[in-house]
């Protein structure tokens, strides 16, 4: 008999093994299950998962869906690592789009490289000061930051929707809810002269590597982890949990903020009431499918946009319903958890029963 | 002599080796005709309608096309990806059937020359982008004249998703025609704010029921609504397909969407090289504007009038929008006898007196 023996000390090989068997685990699960009702399930996993990882023409399309996951994962990372449990990165991300299309239309009539810079700073400056409400609602007041960035996401949506229908909304559009186009100065240059991917995907993977550095050979990083993982001991440190946690949620803020104002200046071009797509809860699943570590973060991100992209080709090659996108996502998350019971137990045959002597 | 075989010799021929059952293969490989969906298909509205279209061209043409879709599709970037996909995978002839794939289609229509693009009720096009609509207030006004003889309070409940022209035309045809038959008719609008929530639709409808609509009807894609009212006890419309089974009591008729002879059509002229971009936009007349079979509740006095109606705008001596016409505001918007151009229609952000938006 199979028993759950608990680990002496969590299995580091475990903590990096067990996203692989989660997604290895999704697959053949979808596989089975798709196959079940009728599809050919082998042909609908590879669809998702291998297709476009082998396909040249769908990397562009990976790096572009990737790009805004890493951003805000990042930023959740190193809330999550501090036991600050940022929910609401969707509405950070529309607020830093909010601000960035601010100064994007304030400047429309302008030209210069300065504009987009500018708008970036906006975008930063609006998710941090927008996840700055959950932070002083949690240090002065001890409220949960779970409920209120969670509850104020559906403010930013809704704000949005006000901005998009109203004051904003494009007076040459034909009374549809959308903002002006945004001009040359203000969209995202690509990387290469008729390329889809925009400079925002080299930029996520510029800023995986700072986080990396800051959060691993930095004492700010130490701060976090250790106010994550041992309060007490950080305050016989030294560490103000209060600063660390103001500190990580105008950050998560600020990362999500970009993504958000890179997402409407690059493939956007514009502000619409379409514009909120989930990343900031997708963002969720990258950061623990990435063991909460910039470089895993940037490899969950990859995974998701494969689930995205793959789902697509599924839907016209083996007529799978889009909902099989979600299903194979949700299966990720779920068997994710599960296999992280690995990391803290194992799995031993039970030791028979002593004989007793006669 | 020796032929010395060099390195680029070899390869030539094995390119042209790997080519001929290539071009082989391509002589005989179905055209592909691709669709880009908002909704879910599902078993009836908007997106459903636009698949019965594609299994019409499947039926027309058997083998010799081979038809894929995406759907569930957002507006915006992510559309632009599933546009790309269908063009990538070697589709011939894609429609993206929403307003909100205008930009992506344009877009991912440069990148392939080639391909042929159709974009439904959209107003940007290009060389290889057509785009397409319905004169669906043509159907509205039919609903319309028979709401006017069915209501008993004279009120009328509409739905309505978004501010834009084509919503706009409808509840302005819907009104007019309902006035016709009772000058002191009220049509009071809810903005959902969405073509597609089941459970802010029925909330809308029961609202205006609350508020003495005996008439529902809608411009969101939906049953809800048609299955409050069947609750409730009053009437209602069906949206884009025939609802009746949603509601048999309520359903007095739906105005049917059918794409079936477009895409047909549009189909062959592809395949043979005749197509062109252009800009196409069918009524009752063209048969992409039908009405569902009347309920058997439905007076017969509403019946020949809307019966009249419909015979009238076939042949072209009744226009919906007719003059005299004034807006709330009391402008005057077409002089006595005027009809409304397609520009008109297509830019119209004003409502008739006697709405209520």
């Amino acid at each position: 008999m199979l028993e759950w023996r608990r680990r002496r000390e969590p299995s580091k090989a475990m903590l990096y093994l067990s996203p692989l068997i989660a997604i290895g685990l999704t697959m053949l699960t979808g596989m089975l299950v798709f196959g079940a009702i009728g599809y050919d399930g082998l042909r609908a996993v590879t669809a998702i998962f291998i297709t476009p990882l082998i396909e040249p023409q769908r990397w562009a399309d990976l790096g572009v869906k990737a790009a805004p996951l890493i951003m805000i994962a990042l930023g959740l990372a190193i809330g999550f690592r501090a036991n600050v449990w940022n929910i609401g990165a969707e509405g950070q991300y529309v607020m830093g789009a909010i601000a960035g299309t601010g100064v994007a239309l304030l400047t429309h009539d302008m030209t210069g490289w300065w504009i987009l810079p500018a708008m970036a700073l906006a975008g930063i400056l609006g998710g941090a000061a927008y996840a700055a409400v959950p932070a002083l609602l949690k240090v002065r007041l001890q409220v949960s930051e779970i409920l209120t960035s969670l509850m104020l996401t559906y403010v930013a949506v809704q704000f949005l929707y006000y901005l998009v229908r109203g004051p904003w909304k494009d007076p040459d559009g034909f009374n549809f809810p959308q903002t002006k186009m945004f001009s040359g100065s203000q969209t995202l240059p690509a990387v290469a002269e008729g390329s889809l991917v925009h400079v925002g995907v080299p930029l996520a993977i510029l800023l995986a590597l700072i986080a990396w550095f800051v959060l691993s050979k930095t004492v700010a990083g130490y701060a976090v982890r250790v106010v994550g993982r041992a309060p007490a001991a950080a305050r016989h440190g030294g560490f103000d949990a209060n600063r660390v946690t103001w500190a990580v949620l105008l950050t998560g803020g600020g990362l999500a903020g970009l993504a958000g104002l890179l997402e409407a200046a690059g493939p956007f071009g514009q502000l619409t009431p379409q514009f909120p797509v989930g990343y900031g809860f997708t963002a969720i699943i990258v950061a623990f499918l990435g063991r909460l570590s910039p470089v895993g973060i940037v490899f969950g991100a990859l995974v998701l946009a494969v689930t995205y992209v793959g789902g697509e080709i599924a839907q016209s090659t083996v007529r799978l319903p889009s909902a099989a996108t979600g299903m194979f996502q949700a299966l990720l998350l779920f068997f994710l958890l599960a296999t992280d019971v690995l990391v803290r137990w194992r799995l031993a045959w039970k030791a028979r029963p002593a004989k007793v002597a006669p | 002599m020796s032929t010395i075989i060099t390195r680029r010799t070899l390869l030539a021929g094995a390119a042209a080796t790997s080519v001929l059952p290539l071009t082989g293969a391509r002589a005989q490989a179905p055209f592909g005709v691709g669709f880009v969906y908002v909704g879910p298909v599902g078993d009836h509205g908007w997106t459903w309608t636009h698949d019965q279209g594609r299994k019409a061209v499947e039926a027309a043409y058997g083998n010799k096309v081979k038809t894929s879709f995406i759907e569930n599709v957002a507006e915006g970037p992510d559309a632009a990806r599933a546009i790309r996909q269908l063009a990538q995978a070697g589709d011939k002839l894609i429609f993206t059937t929403s307003f909100g794939f205008m930009n992506p289609t344009i877009q991912v229509a440069k990148q392939f020359p080639k391909v042929f693009f159709e974009h439904a009720t959209g107003y940007q096009r290009a060389e290889n982008v057509a785009t397409y609509n319905a004169r669906f207030y043509e159907g509205r006004a039919v609903i319309g004249t028979i709401a006017g003889h069915m209501s008993k309070s004279g009120q009328a409940g509409y739905i309505a998703s978004f501010p834009i022209p084509e919503v706009v035309m409808g509840i302005n045809a819907f009104h007019l025609a309902a006035k016709k038959v009772n000058p002191n008719f009220k049509t009071k609008v809810i903005w959902a704010s969405t073509w597609y929530d089941p459970a802010k639709e029925a909330d809308a409808a029961k609202a205006l029921i609350d508020q003495g609509c005996d008439i529902i009807t809608q411009h969101t894609d939906s049953a809800a609504a048609l299955q409050a009212a069947e609750q409730r006890g009053v009437y209602a419309f069906g949206q884009a397909s025939d609802m009746k089974a949603f509601a048999p009591k309520a359903h007095l008729s739906a105005i049917v969407d059918d794409w079936s002879g477009y895409y047909v059509k549009r189909v062959k002229e592809a395949m043979d090289g005749s197509w062109k971009s252009g800009d196409v936009w069918g009524g009752i007349k063209d048969g992409m504007v039908k009405l569902a079979p009347y309920n058997d509740a439905v007076s017969p006095a509403a019946r020949a009038a809307a019966d009249e109606l419909q015979k009238g705008i076939v042949s072209g001596t009744i226009h919906p929008f007719t003059g005299e016409l004034k807006d709330q505001k009391g402008t005057l918007r077409l002089k006595a006898g005027e009809t409304a151009t397609d520009e008109v229609l297509s830019k119209m952000d004003w409502y008739v007196d006697g709405v209520q938006a």
